[in-house]
């Protein structure tokens, strides 16, 4: 325990790590939450990375950041202001300070603040000396310096190494200043490193360096405890909102007894689950890198028909590209798994950014009639079971299902308690059998209207399917004007059907009354963090939070019901409001929107429903 | 091949297994009915149990293809015929997979899913009516008419350079291709049986009549005035030899091949090259693919046969390797492996 500095307890902090997009920001921020996570926080962590993998050093452009909250409470976001920046130049210390809470903490390399770099950022004077800082706890540690001297005992250490490594000695001071243990860390370092042990030496080396200096300067006015959450019994892991989406799909494969199918398009922010899945080719995924979004749908198609459990994953542009496909998946009945990890669009957009703007695209941006089923992941972990649910809905019911997450959720990461397998529900796909002379492709159930899966290699089941409308029952290619009204709706009531088998829509918070919030997707965590802020202060206010779009709970209208006031909350410029307009006409609705690249932030949401609140009473 | 999947059907097959019961839609003095016709009589003798084939197309009159054989049979959308074949096959790497196309279908709106199926030497059919135009929507140009070919969106001629399909398969580092005119059945079950025998993507281009939009349009090699001089009937082992008494020879001068006349000009027998289409360098595959009148004659029968690994060969040694030498054997123990604390 230090003797210098008092200890307190708080109950989250919101760290943010920012320096050059090459200066290790992502490891130092993901090695202190894993260590945090071993040590008992729960947390939330979200990476903020510019497009460029390495813009010009020491530019607002290449500014790069990792922000986790840890907290010894249930934690649903990464936070809205920092109490810790850690800011390796300048540049870093210009894009970020505006997320630092006033009389935060500001830890800076005062190596990196030099004449040419400070007016680099934009800075006309030096920030570090100006006065500007005053309302925070600066400290200034020459990191650069220290780091090279706390190598220069090993011989075989460039200075250029050294100062890559520059990133741990500022986790040093981190560990040092939030009270962690050490020995975890390196036993992250450890299992990185097992393969490298001369940087495995230089990254323990600086981290205790780092962690010594933080202890021995007088700079820490007081270091932070954060106590350990009381979280369920169980076994937990950090994990991000890709890995949740990749792992969910594998274990719908192994349920299922289909074997996983990925056919795929790199594209920001989605790729990481193709990197995923194809590193588990021992547990049979396949895996094709397509030749563009096109070529990736179109295989998963051509897998799906033989058997497997097809999965495309992409985000907007993708998704555009993909629309055809999706058609002859709604044609065919074919079960397709198509995960859309959103970004800010049109076009290219903001590819690093996050948005929730593809919905009406998902819903209907195809030619035809053609409903799929529709359905959003809410935080990282959940993208594991809503990846499962996606498959299992899909399979079950042979139709394509779009799976919305997006970039917060996707790069985001938070603890997951692990299941078991076998604890996850069941999935029957309906597989028709060999040799049954009752066969015909378009022969469905009576009841959820689902036609069979018939796998080419199966012996009497020969028969053909396309893109072509079908005549109901046999398949066979038509163009007889009723048959295809009764093929649209069919094919309509089949999606719809599926309400009868999701779960009732929750609500959080008061069932009834004054004022409801609707959001969906990746804003639960911000959306649940204020309405549970507004709760504590006495507030009566209640929150449908949606993950079930198309088609939607069947509770949905009666909930919108039974409130006075209802607003719908998006990062985007309305698209649910206008399906829930569509789908409910009668109900007035308010709105808030965000449409900045960025999550919703606590405060401004508690603001707006107060508002909303005292605009009542008045 | 590294791995044997061919299920010997255990009765044998006739072409009446493969009739479809669906009404035949193209229009009478199509090419496509002798393409069809071959592949009922080619399909009994290849090997595999009738519900081990499975017939990919896109969208076109040759892409109706499927509904008339009766195989497993998915008909997808423009272009994408080879995209959907890549997923088939690697989810069922057991299926013949046969992709009916034609050359808009495979060389314009899919001419990326073409070239990259080649370069990938998946192991596939893919049967490409060639016919030089786009029938199904009645008539536009494709990107093998010739320059200057009238159509209803070229009434002035078009200003397009075509696509000659072996210079792009050869180009995309083909393993397999072959060309046969569709009124030659004998050699289009000889080209089929073959390319079923092949291991990775074999593409067999018909140069194919289309009666309506583009009567003739493979005139210059198939008339009878002009046939004997501009087709070279290949065969592996043998000189390529043409014309009316088999007179005419290919001979390779400098880096060029030339038409000449045996016992004309000192040219003697020795000279005249002897195909070998399991050649691996594609040199001389692309030369001879690229020929054509008024220099040369075509090139028919089996140009190129080279043996390379298949891409689907090779995703399945990857997966049983990592399957052997991996600890985690299924989602429970992924789920438990690395960096994971308990809470009691």
């Amino acid at each position: 325990m230090d003797k210098k500095s008092s200890l307190k307890e708080k109950e989250s902090v919101v760290i943010k790590f920012a320096g050059d997009s090459g200066d290790g920001m992502q490891l130092a921020g993901t090695l202190f939450s894993d260590t945090a996570a071993v040590l008992g926080n729960d947390l939330f962590t979200f990476p903020d990375y510019p497009a460029e993998i390495r813009a010009p050093h020491n530019t607002l452009a290449g500014v790069s950041g990792f922000q986790v909250q840890i907290g010894s409470e249930k934690i649903f976001s990464s936070g809205d202001l920092c109490d810790v920046l850690v800011a390796m130049n300048p540049a870093s210390l210009k894009t970020n300070l505006k997320w630092v809470k006033p009389g935060g903490t500001i830890i800076v390399d005062s190596d990196a603040f030099t004449e040419k770099a400070f007016e680099k950022s934009g800075y006309h004077s030096n920030p570090l000396s100006d006065g500007s800082l005053d309302v925070y706890k600066l400290i200034r540690a020459p990191i650069t310096t220290m780091t090279r001297e706390s190598l220069s005992h090993m011989n075989n250490v460039t200075a250029r190494a050294a100062d890559r490594s520059r990133n741990m000695f500022a986790l040093g001071i981190i560990t040092f200043l939030f009270n962690q243990n050490i020995e975890a860390t390196f036993k992250f370092l450890e299992g990185k490193f097992s393969s490298k042990p001369l940087v495995l030496e230089i990254n323990k080396t600086l981290l205790a360096a780092g962690y010594n200096f933080a202890d021995t300067i007088e700079a820490v006015e007081s270091t932070y405890k954060v106590p350990k959450a009381t979280l369920k019994r169980g076994i937990y892991r950090n994990i991000s909102g890709n890995v949740a989406t990749a792992w969910g799909l594998m274990a719908a494969a192994e349920r299922s007894g289909r074997p996983l199918f990925l056919g795929s398009y790199p594209i920001t922010p989605a790729t990481e689950i193709l990197i995923e899945i194809t590193k588990h080719k021992a547990l049979g995924a396949k895996v094709f890198q397509a030749e563009d979004e096109i070529a990736g749908i179109c295989s998963a198609i051509g897998a799906s028909y033989t058997g497997s459990l097809a999965v495309t994953t992409t985000s907007g542009p993708g998704l555009s590209l993909k629309s055809e496909a999706i058609g002859l998946a709604v044609m065919t009945e074919l079960p397709l798994v198509i995960v859309n990890v959103q970004r800010a669009g049109p076009s290219t957009g903001m590819p690093t950014k996050s948005e929730q703007s593809d919905l009406l695209q998902a819903l209907w941006g195809r030619n035809g009639e053609c409903p799929a089923i529709v359905m959003a992941a809410s935080t990282p972990a959940n993208c594991f079971y809503y990846a499962y649910e996606a498959a299992k809905l899909s399979m079950e019911h042979m139709t394509p299902v779009i799976l919305l997450t997006d970039g917060y959720l996707g790069n985001g990461s938070e603890l997951f308690r692990i299941p078991r397998v076998s604890d996850l529900p069941e999935i029957k796909p309906p597989i028709a059998s060999a040799n049954d002379k009752s066969y015909k492709p378009y022969k469905r159930h009576p009841e959820t209207l689902v036609r069979q899966w018939a796998l080419p290699g199966t012996e009497g089941l020969r028969h053909r399917i396309g893109g072509l409308e079908k005549t109901d029952i046999s398949g066979t290619v038509s163009t007889d004007p009723l048959n295809h009204q009764i093929m649209v709706q069919i094919r309509e009531a089949k999606v719809k059907k599926v309400a009868d088998i999701i779960p009732l829509q929750k609500i959080e918070g008061e069932k009834s009354g004054d004022l409801l919030v609707v959001s969906w997707g990746g804003t639960e965590g911000s959306i649940r963090t204020a309405i549970r802020e507004m709760q504590k202060d006495g507030k009566k206010i209640g929150h449908a939070h949606f993950n079930h779009i198309m088609p939607l709970p069947r509770n949905t209208g009666e909930i919108l019901n039974s409130y006075k006031k209802i607003i719908v909350c998006e990062l985007n410029n309305g698209q649910f409001l206008k399906y829930l307009r569509t789908e409910f006409p009668e109900i007035k609705y308010l709105q808030y929107n965000k449409i900045q690249g960025l999550p919703f932030f606590t405060g401004e949401l508690v603001d707006k429903f107060n508002q909303l609140i005292e605009e009542k009473q008045s | 091949m590294i791995t044997n999947r061919i299920v010997t059907s255990e009765k044998s097959l006739t072409k009446e297994d493969f009739e479809s019961d669906q009404m035949v839609k193209w229009c009478p003095g199509c090419g496509a009915h002798a393409i069809l016709k071959s592949v009922e009589n080619v399909f009994p003798e290849i090997g595999y149990k009738k519900e081990n084939f499975m017939f990919v197309s896109g969208i076109g009159c040759s892409s109706r293809f499927p509904y008339y054989v009766n195989t497993y049979g998915f008909h997808g959308i423009h272009g994408r015929a080879a995209a959907i074949a890549t997923g088939v096959k690697l989810s069922n790497p057991g299926l013949s997979v046969w992709i009916a196309t034609g050359d808009g279908d495979s060389m314009a709106i899919g001419g990326n899913h073409f070239i990259h199926i080649i370069r990938r030497n998946l192991d596939v059919n893919i049967i490409l009516f060639n016919n030089q135009i786009y029938g199904l929507t009645k008539g536009q140009y494709s990107p093998t008419t010739p320059i200057g070919g009238i159509t209803r969106t070229s009434p002035h001629g078009t200003v397009e350079h075509p696509f000659v399909t072996a210079g792009l398969v050869m180009g995309s580092q083909g393993t397999f291709f072959a060309r046969v005119l569709d009124t030659n059945i004998k050699m289009m079950n000889e080209v089929m049986f073959e390319a079923a025998r092949h291991d990775g993507t074999s593409v067999i281009e018909i140069l194919q009549n289309c009666i309506i939009f583009a009567d003739k349009t493979h005139a210059k090699v198939t008339e009878k005035e002009v046939r004997d001089d501009f087709q070279l009937h290949l065969r592996h082992g043998e000189r390529m030899l043409y014309g009316k008494n088999m007179e005419k020879g290919i001979q390779l001068k400098g880096t060029k091949l030339q038409g000449v006349t045996v016992g004309l000009n000192g040219v003697e027998m020795e000279d005249i090259l002897i195909h070998d289409q399991y050649e691996k360098n594609p040199g001389l595959h692309r030369m001879l693919g690229k020929m054509g009148p008024p220099d040369l004659p075509v090139a028919l029968g089996v140009i190129r046969s080279a043996e390379f690994e298949t891409y689907d060969d090779m995703v399945e040694i990857q997966i049983e390797s990592a399957r052997e030498q991996s600890e985690i054997k299924c989602m429970d123990d992924l789920l438990k492996s690395g960096e994971t604390f308990e809470v009691k």
